[in-house]
């Protein structure tokens, strides 16, 4: 759109549009920027104010230091660091054989093993059989309840197959005749060509791993083995901090910073995605293309 | 034949069996399970011990004074996220497009999407805190002349936020795929329009919003098929006793009283029967997308 930029209508236009999308963006940070403003200012000064907040009020890091001692909040970083590493491991692996079987063309039971995930998407399990499954795998109160029933997403799988099948034949050919077997291709061959999709996949499972609380707070029974997010959701969304302040400090202390507290364990649980937020970015975007066209 | 495919392909098996592990131990067998709907189950007698009741748990629920309330209550947060929730992604598209500043085009696109990745959890906690009756919105309302209300202790304000903040969390994201649309569309026919005296309404209208319509069509098609559903885990966030009046849906219904009350077969037979109907939309939705655009799901 070059042609006819110098008239007034048109730059008067311009100007609005960037004013609106500025204005837009800063609607979406704000949230973000509230939090972190929050979790680093002066408790007292916080409790007592009210409307929009810009800047900090005062400088305190008492609510970091309240968070960082806390073995709740530390341990549930700990789990979610494992869950999202080892739960990602799985999904890759099991991603990729799915979507390594499923782009064999000639394979005798291919069709049936598609028809076996496409159904899968198609008709609900039922969350209440879902669980008594899980429960009688005897997989109840473990990671793996969360990291094997949720080994591989159907949409991330086809997603993968799609790219597989782009993938000339005549590389995967060559490698046979040099005698490497299946695994050799998909480990040494395929998956890295397939660098970009394996990228995606490992944002959107690592991502969903990180976040997610709805099947761990059905499964995870354990306080200690609950993952920040579950740790995050009785702080924030059911605005107990108690749970937090394990006895220390005194009572006065401890009302005295709970908001900061709030938004300082905010902070912790959301830094992590955010941090390798401008590095991955590219990938986000691809992965939201394949995946938006794809279903 | 069989077998020499069976040993030709044996790793490819090898890596099937697994997979097919996981389909069948997470999928198929809590669809087998499903069968508790017509049983009246205990974990004491098990699936198969279980008597059976035959529709008796359906006839419960569709009796039920909540049946209406929550089949009222999924369609319309769907209803309403339609029609405010599908076209804002397209709008905003439509906006960055128009932007000249490459600079200013790339940031206002990864800033638009930096809350699609934010937690839930978070999203939920910060709208419930700017909610309440001294927080953020309360203060933006007095600012207007208006009275302060407790937004989630009204069952008259949980859609607008509930699609709000979905708006503000999905807007950027679902927009990428319709900006890479735009960007595939031959600036030579904007050059040409222009030259025929097209002003920007006409360039909208006559190439832009076109060249979108497939991409509009294929979206809107799939959205279609999961008019009945609104997943749990959101409204589990936000909602509270107080409100189930409009909050309350058929997903969190069946969380609550499935694994909450112990209903399990009741539970199940609500969900039995919302899987049904979403088994038939999709496949409807699906087949309205095979005859207009001639892509398919499967």
């Amino acid at each position: 759109m070059v042609v006819g930029g110098n008239r007034f209508g048109d730059r008067v236009f311009g100007l609005c549009n960037g004013l609106f999308l500025s204005l837009l963006c800063a609607v979406m940070l704000y949230p973000l920027w509230y939090v972190l403003v929050a979790s680093v200012s002066d408790g007292n000064r916080l409790m007592a104010h009210t409307g929009a907040l810009l800047l900090p009020l005062g400088f305190s890091g008492a609510a970091y230091r309240m968070v960082f001692n806390n073995p709740m909040v530390l341990r549930g970083f700990l789990n979610s660091v494992y869950l999202v590493i080892v739960g990602t491991v799985v999904n890759l692996i099991l991603t990729s054989f799915a979507a390594y079987v499923l782009s064999r063309k000639h394979l005798y039971w291919g069709k049936l093993i598609m028809v076996l995930a496409v159904v899968s998407m198609l008709f609900e399990r039922g969350l209440v059989p879902f669980y008594l499954q899980v429960k009688a795998l005897g997989l109840f109160n473990t990671y793996w309840s969360v990291i094997l029933a949720f080994a591989i997403s159907t949409y991330n799988m086809i997603i993968m197959r799609t790219y597989f099948l782009g993938i000339p034949d005549s590389l995967e050919e060559s490698a046979k005749i040099d005698g490497a077997n299946e695994f050799v291709i998909l480990f040494r061959i395929l998956l890295p060509v397939a660098k970009p999709v394996v990228a995606t996949m490992v944002l959107f499972y690592g991502v969903a791993r990180w976040n997610g609380y709805f099947y761990p707070m059905i499964f995870i029974q354990d306080r200690v083995k609950f993952p920040i997010s579950l740790i995050l959701r009785e702080i924030l969304v059911d605005g107990s901090t108690d749970t937090m302040m394990g006895g220390q400090g005194a009572m006065g202390d401890y009302a005295r910073i709970s908001e900061s507290i709030k938004y300082a364990t905010t902070i912790v649980a959301t830094v992590p995605i955010l941090a390798l937020y401008p590095f991955l970015q590219k990938y986000f975007v691809q992965g939201a293309m394949i995946g938006s066209i794809k279903g | 034949m069989l077998w020499k495919d069976f040993l030709q392909n044996r790793y490819v098996y090898l890596m099937a069996v697994p997979v097919v592990a996981f389909y069948v131990l997470f999928y198929y067998v809590p669809m087998y399970g499903l069968v508790i709907s017509f049983k009246r189950y205990t974990p004491a007698l098990g699936i198969l011990g279980s008597p059976w009741v035959g529709l008796k748990y359906f006839s419960d629920f569709f009796q039920s004074y909540y049946c209406m309330r929550l089949i009222r209550n999924t369609i319309l947060i769907s209803v309403y996220g339609l029609v405010f929730g599908f076209p804002a992604p397209i709008l905003l598209a439509l906006l960055i497009n128009e932007v000249r500043n490459r600079h200013f085009k790339r940031l206002s696109q990864s800033l638009t999407y930096v809350p699609h990745f934010i937690s839930l959890v978070v999203v939920c906690g910060l709208l419930l805190e700017f909610s309440q009756i001294r927080g953020l919105f309360n203060d933006i309302v007095t600012w207007f002349g208006g009275r302060r209300v407790p937004f989630f202790q009204d069952p008259g304000y949980f859609r607008a936020f509930y699609i709000g903040s979905d708006i503000w969390q999905e807007m950027g994201w679902g927009s990428i795929v319709y900006l890479a649309s735009l960007s595939a569309i031959d600036p030579q026919l904007y050059e040409a329009a222009s030259i025929d005296g097209a002003g920007r309404w006409k360039r909208l209208t006559r190439i832009t919003l076109p060249s979108l319509l497939p991409t509009i069509v294929v979206l809107l098609i799939l959205r279609l098929g999961s008019m009945m559903t609104v997943g749990s885990e959101k409204v589990i966030l936000l909602y509270n006793s107080s409100i189930y009046e409009t909050a309350d849906v058929i997903s969190t219904f069946v969380y609550r009283k499935g694994l909450l009350e112990f209903g399990w077969s009741y539970a199940t037979a609500v969900g039995l029967f919302n899987s049904a109907i979403n088994l038939c939309l999709v496949v409807g939705a699906n087949a309205l997308s095979r005859r207009i655009n001639d892509t398919s799901l499967w």
